[in-house]
């Protein structure tokens, strides 16, 4: 049984599936019924290929961060996603969601938003390929992630709050399914995480694994080993995670940890410690891990990173944790800006806060010692800015 | 389940189903107006069981889900408050709501609910045919419960067929690619949509929903289905003209255009 592959019907294990209302079936039959065969085309390999190469700047460095090894005793690599174009590994997804678009006739681009580093990568490849886009985003993270909707707007996208629930990432995939509903016939929904109804988590994965595609290939020049010890990554919707264990989750000789946002305390009533904290149900069109109340209500989760706000995880992810194939760490919203800090002082490098949060594990972890340690840095922190000045500790 | 199909036999056309939202706009109103919507005349009634997340839903249902929850709705206080509700009424009463609720219940604790407070079908837009075929119709039959499908200007006709044969009681014809809302009138590509299923002599009789808000769209609908379904377009009297009994007659008396209307 492979943990990363995804069943006929869409399964991992008990998590996943298409629970979606009928208005949305004709859209997601179309997408299951093509993508493979579309991925699977050598045309379109080349071109997806070819714009991850000229475009976004790929394969991206895995840098050997010395004083952070040097640190924990461990021999620390860092997968620099922050130097994709766009700043994080979103890009990655919606370089090859576009080409996707393109195949099936679409016309127009909507997607959701958390971070805004989806919504500048979906805006981004909308340009390149002259398509109408819109973005939904929760109007608190249009408050917190200014500088990227100012980029997404710069680049033609227009911004659509939205304003129901906690406002942020998940009301705004709410909003973003309802336009899908609204406009069924022309329209590609870019979902920007592994989450939502078969078959995008397993597409999503599919796209971001070019992570651990690269990883392979450079531990081999660079160590002469063929795997990881460990591999480490911060989990929103799961998507960065999903790339960076892709090739590695059925080689059991990796440690896989996953590294969730407690936010203010995982017992705090503001947290979005998903594991920690959910129960199995219904979300977004999928059956995952999801924080709820014991009526089956959505509970609003709390972050100090957008990208992390989120009440739930992807299927893959929830079955990798039900399964124990993956160790779950919460990080507090402290926690992770104390390390973002740290890893601006030691090695130079400013992280988005949601990449913080895999940062800030390296000191929950007890057996790095010795290991060989991979972590994923999933994006750069100029949008994260303002949050990081707000808190002031530097 | 039988008081649809009796329904269905004894009334021919323009059949008006009426929706809210439990627990809207005060917790205690599910049931007066339930009350209130049968004594007006409303043919059916469909009862909204609030969910924070509702992607099926237009802003107005959303916002009243919203309240409601607020309020305190949840699964257990709407059964209890449907307690003892068929000794009063005898209008059928169709449950509308989203899976994640109903699973944390239990889905054969909660038919079992339904029926023995006299529920007599389910409309769950996130439950696919596909998912209800396999993993719940022996459930909704073993409680006598009816499982009502949507179909949409997009459905296929082989899905259209699938759906009908799968259907009990009718088929919930959702009037346009959209959430539910009220819309003004009823364009010529609707019209379009609903002649070519109507010329598919289906098994089951269809009710035109989303979009249907007044005498003029209603009587449209009507036209080309068995009747048709009003939700948000009464969300919205309840919230400006209020839930008491009175209020409930205009608004149907409206839609029928009996006089009342004009008073
Ligand atoms: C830099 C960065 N890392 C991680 C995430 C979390 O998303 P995911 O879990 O899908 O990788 C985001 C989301 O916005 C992000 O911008």
């Amino acid at each position: 049984m492979s943990y990363i592959k995804v069943s006929e019907k869409g399964f991992y294990g008990d998590f996943g599936g298409a629970y979606i209302p009928e208005m949305l079936h004709p859209n997601i039959a179309e997408l299951k019924a093509n993508y493979e065969s579309i991925m699977a085309d050598p045309v379109f390999e080349e071109e997806y290929h070819a714009l991850l190469r000229d475009f976004v700047g790929r394969p991206t460095p895995l840098y050997l961060a010395e004083r952070l090894s040097e640190k924990y005793g461990a021999t620390i690599y860092l997968k620099r996603e922050d130097l994709c174009h766009t700043g994080a590994h979103k890009v990655n997804n919606t370089v090859g969601q576009i080409l996707l678009a393109q195949r099936l006739g679409k016309k127009k681009i909507i997607a959701e938003t958390g971070a805004g580093q989806h919504g500048v990568a979906t805006a981004t490849v909308c340009a390149l390929k002259g398509m109408e886009c819109i973005i939904y985003m929760g109007e608190v993270d249009i408050a917190r992630q200014r500088p990227n909707v100012e980029r997404m707007k710069i680049l033609g996208a227009e911004v659509r709050a939205a304003t129901s629930g906690s406002k942020t990432l998940k009301d705004a995939t709410n909003e973003a399914m309802r336009h899908w509903i609204s406009h069924p016939e022309d329209t590609h929904y870019i979902i920007g995480s592994v989450v939502g109804p078969h078959p995008y988590p397993d597409m999503v994965a599919r796209f971001q694994s070019v992570i651990s595609e690269e990883i392979i290939r450079q531990l081999q020049e660079k160590e002469g080993i063929n795997h990881p010890d460990m591999v480490i990554a911060c989990v929103g919707g799961g998507s960065n995670a999903a790339g960076t264990y892709y090739h590695f989750a059925d080689n059991e000789k990796v440690d896989l940890i996953a590294v969730e946002a407690a936010g203010m305390g995982i017992t705090s009533g503001k947290s979005a410690a998903t594991t920690a904290l959910g129960t199995p149900g219904i979300l977004h069109g999928s059956k995952t891990l999801l924080m709820q109340t014991k009526d089956g209500q959505v509970t609003e989760p709390h972050s100090i990173s957008a990208g992390l706000d989120y009440p739930g995880i992807g299927p893959l992810h929830a079955h990798l944790f039900a399964s124990g194939r993956g160790r779950f760490i919460a990080v507090e919203d402290e926690e992770a800006m104390k390390a973002g800090i740290d890893l601006s002082r030691m090695e130079g490098i400013i992280p988005a806060i949601e990449t913080s949060h895999a940062f800030a594990v390296l000191d929950k972890i007890d057996d790095l010692k010795g290991k060989k340690v991979v972590i994923n840095l999933s994006g750069r922190g100029d949008k994260d800015l303002d949050t990081y000045i707000k808190w002031g500790k530097y | 389940m039988q008081r649809i199909k009796k329904l269905l036999n004894e009334k021919d056309s323009d059949l008006l189903s009426v929706y809210y939202t439990a627990g809207f706009p005060n917790l205690e109103d599910t049931i007066p107006i339930l009350r209130s919507l049968e004594k007006a005349g409303a043919d059916l009634v469909e009862i909204g069981m609030p969910y924070s997340d509702p992607l099926a839903d237009g802003p107005t249902i959303q916002d009243s889900s919203t309240q409601a929850l607020n309020n305190g709705m949840h699964l257990q206080l709407l059964f209890k408050q449907l307690e003892g509700v068929r000794s009063e009424v005898t209008v059928p009463i169709i449950l509308m709501g989203y899976l994640n609720p109903i699973i944390q219940f239990g889905m054969e604790a909660f038919c079992a609910k339904c029926a023995e407070v006299g529920v007599d079908g389910l409309i769950l837009p996130d439950l696919p045919m596909e998912v209800y075929e396999e993993e719940f119709r022996p459930v909704f039959n073993k409680y006598g419960l009816f499982n009502i499908f949507l179909i949409t200007p997009q459905t296929s006709e082989e899905r259209i067929r699938a759906i009908d044969e799968m259907s009990e009681g009718f088929i919930y014809m959702v009037s346009t690619a959209g959430t539910t809302g009220a819309r003004q009138g009823v364009r010529e590509d609707q019209k379009a949509y609903f002649k070519r299923v109507e010329a598919m002599e289906l098994s089951h009789p269809t009710l035109i929903g989303f979009g249907i808000s007044d005498n003029q769209s209603f009587t449209e609908a009507c036209k080309y289905s068995k009747g048709a379904i009003i939700g948000s377009a009464f969300i919205k009297h309840l919230s400006s003209e209020g839930a008491d009994e009175a209020s409930v007659q205009r608004f149907v008396d409206s839609i029928k255009q009996k006089s009342s209307s004009l008073n």
